[in-house]
């Protein structure tokens, strides 16, 4: 792999007693698509949680983009604007429209003046098909909707890396799809994109490599067909039987 | 009295037109003092609870305990106590603030104290996902607390801040235990150069006209600012 834009090295989390990751090593390269599963518990959201800095590591070493987000010297707050990432709760500011969401950022972050961060948060929006609900607040919104916007929160920022933090867990299962529509258009424009997801169908389809995490290690990881047609580990093959089986 | 009904000696003792007309303009110099305290006391003690929550956010564990203790102190004492210990008790360290400036301060620091607690559990209400995700998009910890966080907590504050700052504010009252001629302190003492109580009403109506608009605003608030999420 050629210099990979997210390189996490022995990466440790502890939360007390309990420690989360134990050891991990990823390294994902520009326009890929990875995909991470594993058992509830296996550390998947801490890692990705770990790469923005939200959860600090214990030990070990995140660099995206160049940038080491470990060092002290380094500015997270600007750091983060190449990181974009979006919740299982999508987490939309209620008291804001869709349009003031996507464009908070851009106008305290980037620093771009109100009329420019408007035009910018509105494509955002029309990247995602919500140019219609700019003006629209959360609760006025559906789940999927919201989804959406959280989505747009973050590109709008033209990030180098997407994190995907279970997106579709918390949407009834008729609006999953409208979300995936907008994961899959992102990942054709070449957008880098680490998931955690129980989408598998999602990642047969558009994911570059899956990941597969148990009790704080990966376990295994390859192409998808290798993870889900023959995987090395029995932890793999029981925990991919018991998804396909719901 | 064979020929006057409960109502006429009841009209005559306590709105007794005579008597009211003249003291009228003390009672309305009164209302001005007791408008100018109440003013004060809500600026200053919701701006300096709101700082205290603020600076309290920051969870910096010495400056938190230094807080808490204050707040809860205020808390505890009747707003009383603290008017006649400002009054009484600062002269001795060779402060000597009116009563109009000791009552001010006494409910400016009860106000504080109750109006910090308030908006602490407004923003510690606020979801964690919100700081999460601000702070993804780059926002440094001072504008998520101004542009997302402190947005929510105060729409969640409004009802309970109303309600504890009319309580407060009806605290102008104590003044007159300090000298101050706010309302209650103008009436008391017509009553007592009449030997009639109708300066009492009178200054009972002039509560009920300042009082009672900022309650039924504080219903409007409370309602206009339940908003679903």
């Amino acid at each position: 792999m050629k210099r990979p834009i997210v390189d996490a090295r022995g990466l440790h989390k502890h939360f007390g007693a309990l420690h989360v990751l134990k050891g991990v090593d990823l390294r994902v390269a520009e326009r890929e698509l990875v995909f991470i599963i594993g058992p509830s518990g296996s550390g998947k959201s801490t890692l990705l949680r770990c790469l923005n800095r939200l959860e600090e590591p214990s030990s070990g070493r995140v660099v995206v983009d160049g940038i080491d987000m470990l060092d002290p010297r380094t500015d997270i707050n600007h750091a983060r604007q190449r990181i974009g990432m979006v919740f299982q709760s999508f987490n939309l500011y209620p008291h804001m429209t869709a349009l003031g969401n996507v464009t908070l950022a851009l106008r305290k972050v980037a620093g771009k003046p109100r009329a420019e961060a408007e035009r910018l948060g509105q494509a955002a929006l029309e990247r995602v098909g919500l140019a219609d609900r700019a003006g629209h607040t959360p609760a006025q919104l559906s789940g999927g909707q919201q989804q959406r916007v959280a989505i747009a929160r973050a590109i709008a920022l033209e990030p180098r890396v997407m994190l995907f933090d279970e997106p579709t867990s918390a949407l009834d299962p008729e609006l999953v799809g409208s979300v995936l529509e907008v994961m899959r258009a992102l990942r054709e424009s070449g957008m880098t994109m680490l998931v955690v997801s129980h989408e598998m169908g999602f990642a047969r389809n558009a994911a570059d490599r899956v990941v597969f995490m148990d009790e704080g290690v990966i376990l295994e990881e390859g192409p998808p067909a290798k993870i889900f047609e023959r995987p090395t580990h029995e932890r793999t093959r029981a925990f991919i039987g018991q998804i396909q089986r719901h | 009295m064979s020929g006057g009904s409960g109502w006429h000696r009841f009209a005559e003792t306590f709105l007794n037109t005579s008597v009211m007309l003249k003291y009228l303009p003390d009672i309305l110099s009164g209302v001005l003092v007791t408008l100018e305290l109440a003013l004060l006391v809500v600026v200053t003690g919701i701006a300096a609870g709101l700082a205290l929550a603020l600076l309290r956010s920051l969870a910096l564990r010495p400056l938190n305990w230094l807080i808490i203790g204050v707040v809860d102190l205020f808390r505890s004492l009747p707003p009383l106590v603290v008017i006649v210990l400002i009054y009484f008790g600062l002269p001795s360290i060779d402060v000597a603030p009116s009563g109009f400036v000791s009552t001010w301060l006494s409910l400016a620091l009860v106000l504080m104290a109750f109006s910090e607690e308030i908006f602490w559990a407004g923003i510690t209400s606020v979801a964690k996902g919100q700081w999460e995700a601000a702070r993804s998009t780059g926002l440094s910890f001072g504008q998520t607390l101004l542009n997302v966080v402190l947005p929510q907590a105060i729409r969640l504050t409004i009802p309970p801040l109303t309600n504890r700052t009319i309580a407060i504010t009806k605290g102008t009252a104590l003044g007159t235990v300090v000298a101050v001629t706010e309302i209650l302190g103008q009436a008391s003492s017509a009553m007592s150069n009449s030997y009639n109580p109708s300066p009492l009403m009178m200054g009972a109506a002039a509560y009920l006209v300042l009082f009672l608009p900022v309650v039924v605003a504080g219903r409007f608030i409370e309602t206009r600012f339940a908003w679903k999420r």
